[in-house]
């Protein structure tokens, strides 16, 4: 058993016998994962940067970008930004009053894991299988449309459609509520017991109580992940596409539309269009990081 | 800590203490039970749809023998889950070494590293197969010209895919276990460090690796995108889309087995994480 | 005339566990109080029914005459400071010391006013404006105190303040809070398991273990009176010797081979009982008292200003523990050379083999 003193001592001087062969071996463990994430990821993503600097005839120019204020790329965006901000602060609402309600709100403990589990299940459910089982369900022939009929409210008789932006709401609203759930949890749980007995010790009601102390430190928490959300949704196209087949256009549909040769007729254009989804959806991983690092300082 | 020290904690899995606590308000709990009800009723009834909808066919397991009897479902869940695997070798292979030694030695390069697997956030996937198209697709790469060039480039693909898991899990798993101390154990006791890596640190992240994989696989099994663009129709969502457009009811089957897949593997996921107190990833951002 | 009052209070929690069994004190108007005993002995339970943040199964508290057993916690008149502070880490020190203030809603001038003051008291004038994150343990919890008198509460109520603070400051921290309660002359719960911190700040200690009142008294009862085996183990050192009885009503026995006199008639029937030392009665060498007891020296603990001396007795009767102090021209004896001391016969406490008796029922002679 070694006395502090000495294990502190043979921390902070470097084995010597390794000394010279450590350059060369740590780098051998680190290099492959460099190399590998330049070409795969950074060099990809260079050629679109570059590609959306440039003008079909190769010269450099920011054209592109002015473009993209046009119409058709305009509304993609307005509909990309409309449905994920829709989808994002009700997920984000719902989502934490279910948090809530499954950690703190006096169920039985194994729902949580039950609830948990399932949340990662159905934020996974993505992509194709999700919207054809929406289909399944509420699309012009789904069941619940037929049962609805049945009993006289007609859906899509009212005008109501699932191939349309509400429809993709209520889609997306499927993986955004358990994302938003297993986010938000670790900071739910981050809430001390104490916080809510000190309150009421001192005279608050309930109200007050999520008035003054709870809401105010679950906010960066609740922003952040609602962010977050926000970000997941921007970024889906599976969904969207096997939805809507292309007609509703979002800025993934049409990028998706360039790599099958649809005309946005100007490649240029269309990496102009991928570059301000990146800048999109690096404003919200930076947001997100500012708010959870805020966050986790209040609950040390 | 002493080397036995460690050899201990690394047994125990970590117990929060539970305190007892008095019953919440009864309006507080009916509440809840209300909201729990409401949620499981929006999740359930499009699986309950899909279910029923796949039971219309005349007769009415029609669907369901048609699909299990379509050879292009084994053989597309066949090939996505070996996609799915040689994905997840890749990733333990790159990141392993990677996270450890960033551990052990190179804390400097941590935020570089942490960045690099947080960037497939910011390029989504449609945005990482337009880029990976136009630089791969033109001669003399001309990986996507060819069968065996596009499924590499699938593969990579979902490699880096995998990174913002993988990365977590496997980080989360080397804090746990003090790798400094255990290190140096080895080595005091003679061992070099393909002993180490393979003997000590990979079967303590057995955990964290199994968690990673099990995630990317359900990933990679649903994965749309990427193996559309990359024109592999032998992956599974490419095939269900295709079918979508073209047969009745037995999408309906195939979804409920692609939500059976899904579950399963988010099961294993639970089960391998179980009494542990480190949380495990479980959501696939998409 | 009784300020606060708890009668026959009991706490058994759904699964059947019983966290305290009827528990009676009353407390003086501006009295300190400690509730001491070891982790799982149900002080803090008490303390959370007098707060209410736990209803009581059976039993009433009372303060200044009005039953509060029923109201609910942000309906009494009490200020608690927890174990982990529970400051609020989005408020400032300000907003965090006045919010029991706000919630009352008090005009602003007079909530700034008051907390000022409260700062002073607690010696952290100038960090108002600091945010808890920014703060050392020590200076969260004297805001938490502060927060707890703000509103001037009727009953002040301390869950092991000090637990999670660096010994060094808890020494410090403890006599700030008794001269702050004595100041205001506010009445004061205080839980803790450092017998320490009770003896030296209570005016009385109510000693617990699992659930029940083993003692309640003034620190010198507690100490030098223990009324039951427990509490004269769990309060300060203790050295437990197994005696061979020779005459029972004259009180002689045999330790370790060696006859002694103890103060007292053995009560207990048999042939063997338990005695008790406490170290400061034993002296080193021949004189002092009319007993002594030769042994071998155990082991020596070199305190600074005292040398805490373990002395084993022959036939495995138990190890006498003293404290002399340091004399810096004599060395402490050195490990496993023979050694004597004495002490007087009234020093002994009889402690029953059979634990539920209650001592000093022995009748002096």
């Amino acid at each position: 058993m070694t006395s502090p003193a000495t294990s502190l001592e043979t921390r902070t001087a470097p084995p010597a016998r390794s000394g010279r062969r450590r350059p060369r071996l740590t780098a051998l463990g680190v290099v492959p994962f460099f190399l590998f994430a330049f070409l795969f990821l950074v060099l990809p993503t260079l050629y679109l940067v570059a590609g959306s600097f440039q003008n079909q005839q190769g010269q450099w120019t920011l054209q592109n970008y002015f473009n993209l204020t046009k119409s058709y790329t305009m509304s993609a965006y307005e509909a990309s930004i409309e449905i994920s901000l829709v989808t994002a602060v009700s997920a984000g609402v719902f989502g934490f009053v279910l948090a809530y309600a499954v950690i703190s709100g006096g169920l039985p403990g194994r729902i949580r894991g039950i609830v948990t589990s399932f949340s990662g299940v159905a934020s996974n459910f993505a992509g194709i299988p999700l919207a054809l089982a929406f289909i399944f369900t509420i699309g012009r022939m789904g069941f619940l449309t037929l049962a609805l009929k049945a009993v006289g409210v007609d859906l899509y008789g009212s005008g109501f459609t699932i191939y349309s932006k509400v429809g993709l709401e209520i889609v997306y609203f499927y993986f955004q509520l358990p994302l938003m759930l297993l986010v938000i949890a670790p900071a739910i749980d981050g809430l001390k017991k104490e916080w809510r007995e000190a309150s009421e010790n001192a005279g608050a009601s309930t109200f007050q109580f999520w008035r003054y102390v709870a809401l105010p430190v679950l906010m960066p928490s609740l922003l952040g992940s609602m962010i977050l959300l926000f970000g997941n949704a921007f970024g889906a196209q599976a969904t969207a596409f096997a939805l809507t087949g292309g007609f509703i256009p979002l800025v993934t549909i049409v990028i998706g539309g360039q790599l099958s040769g649809d005309a946005l007729g100007d490649k240029n254009l269309g990496y102009a269009l991928a570059m301000g989804m990146v800048v999109i959806m690096a404003m919200v991983l930076v947001a997100y990081s500012f708010l959870t690092r805020r966050a986790e300082r209040w609950q040390r | 800590m002493t080397s036995q020290q460690v050899a201990a904690t690394i047994d125990q899995p970590v117990r929060k203490a539970r305190r007892r606590r008095e019953g919440e308000p009864i309006h507080k709990v009916i509440a809840s039970w209300f909201i729990l009800v409401v949620a499981m009723a929006y999740f359930f009834l499009p699986l309950l749809g899909t279910l029923i909808f796949s039971f219309r066919d005349r007769p009415w397991y029609n669907a369901w023998t048609d699909t299990l009897n379509d050879p292009m479902l084994w053989k597309t869940l066949g090939f996505s889950f070996l996609i799915g695997a040689v994905t997840i070798v890749l990733s333990i292979v790159l990141l392993v070494p990677t996270a450890f030694w960033v551990r052990l030695r190179l804390p400097r390069l941590r935020p570089f590293v942490e960045f690099v697997t947080l960037l497939p956030f910011v390029v989504p996937p449609i945005v990482l197969v337009y880029g990976l198209v136009i630089t791969f697709s033109a001669p003399p790469l001309g990986l996507t010209t060819t069968e065996q060039g596009s499924n590499v480039l699938l593969v990579c693909a979902y490699v880096i895919l995998s990174f913002p898991y993988m990365y977590r899990a496997i980080d989360a798993g080397l804090r746990t276990i003090d790798i400094q101390t255990l290190t140096e154990a080895c080595q005091s006791l003679g061992a070099g460090w393909p002993t180490i890596m393979l003997r000590v640190i990979l079967p303590n992240l057995r955990v964290a690796i199994l968690s990673g994989a099990f995630l990317t696989m359900a990933i990679v099994m649903g994965e749309f995108t990427i193996a559309n663009f990359l024109a592999r129709q032998g992956m599974f969502a490419v095939w269900l889309q295709q079918i979508s457009g073209n047969l009745a009811y037995q999408p309906a089957a195939v979804v409920i087995i692609s939500f059976g897949i899904t579950w399963a593997a988010m099961g294993v996921i639970a089960w391998i994480g179980r009494g542990r107190s480190s949380k495990v990833e479980l959501t696939g951002v998409r | 005339m009784s300020y606060l009052v708890l009668t026959g209070i009991q706490k058994v929690f759904p699964g059947g566990t019983v966290a305290v069994q009827d528990f009676n004190l009353s407390m003086e108007r501006g009295e300190f109080v400690s509730f001491l005993g070891p982790s799982g002995c149900g002080k803090t339970t008490t303390l959370r029914m007098i707060a209410g943040f736990e209803i009581p199964t059976a039993g009433r508290v009372v303060l200044d005459g009005r039953d509060m057993t029923d109201d609910p916690p942000n309906r009494r008149n009490v200020g608690m400071v927890f174990q982990s502070y529970a400051l609020f880490p989005n408020m400032n020190v300000l907003d965090n010391i006045g919010f029991g203030l706000k919630v009352r809603k008090r005009p602003q001038d007079e909530i700034r006013k008051r907390t000022l003051e409260l700062l002073s008291l607690v010696h952290l004038e100038g960090r108002e404006n600091r945010y808890p994150y920014q703060m050392s343990g020590g200076q969260q919890q004297r805001v938490a105190l502060a927060r707890a008198l703000a509103y001037e509460p009727q009953v002040l109520l301390l869950d092991e303040p000090l637990s999670a603070l660096d010994a060094k400051i808890r020494v410090s921290l403890r006599q700030e809070i008794r001269s702050i309660q004595r100041q205001l002359g506010i009445t004061s719960v205080y839980v803790t398991h450092d017998q320490e911190e009770a003896l030296s700040l209570s005016d009385r200690i109510v000693v617990m273990s699992d659930g029940n009142i083993e003692q309640i008294g003034t620190p010198f009862e507690i100490y030098n009176k223990p009324a039951t085996p427990f509490v004269a183990r769990f309060v300060g050192t203790l050295s437990t010797l197994t005696a061979k009885v020779v005459d029972a009503g004259v009180g002689r026995v045999l330790i370790g081979g060696q006859e002694v006199s103890s103060g007292h008639r053995i009560a207990a029937s048999g042939t063997e009982t338990m005695l008790a030392l406490r170290p400061e009665v034993v002296r080193l060498g021949d004189g002092g008292g009319s007993n002594r007891l030769t042994g071998e020296v155990l082991d020596v603990a070199f305190l600074g200003s005292v040398v805490r001396i373990r002395v084993q007795l022959p036939q495995d009767s138990g190890i006498v523990t003293l404290d002399t102090f340091n004399d810096p021209t004599t060395p402490p004896p050195g490990l496993g050379n023979p050694i004597t001391v004495s002490f007087p016969p009234s020093a002994l406490m009889p402690l029953d083999a059979a634990d539920a008796d209650r001592i000093f029922a022995a009748e002096p002679i």
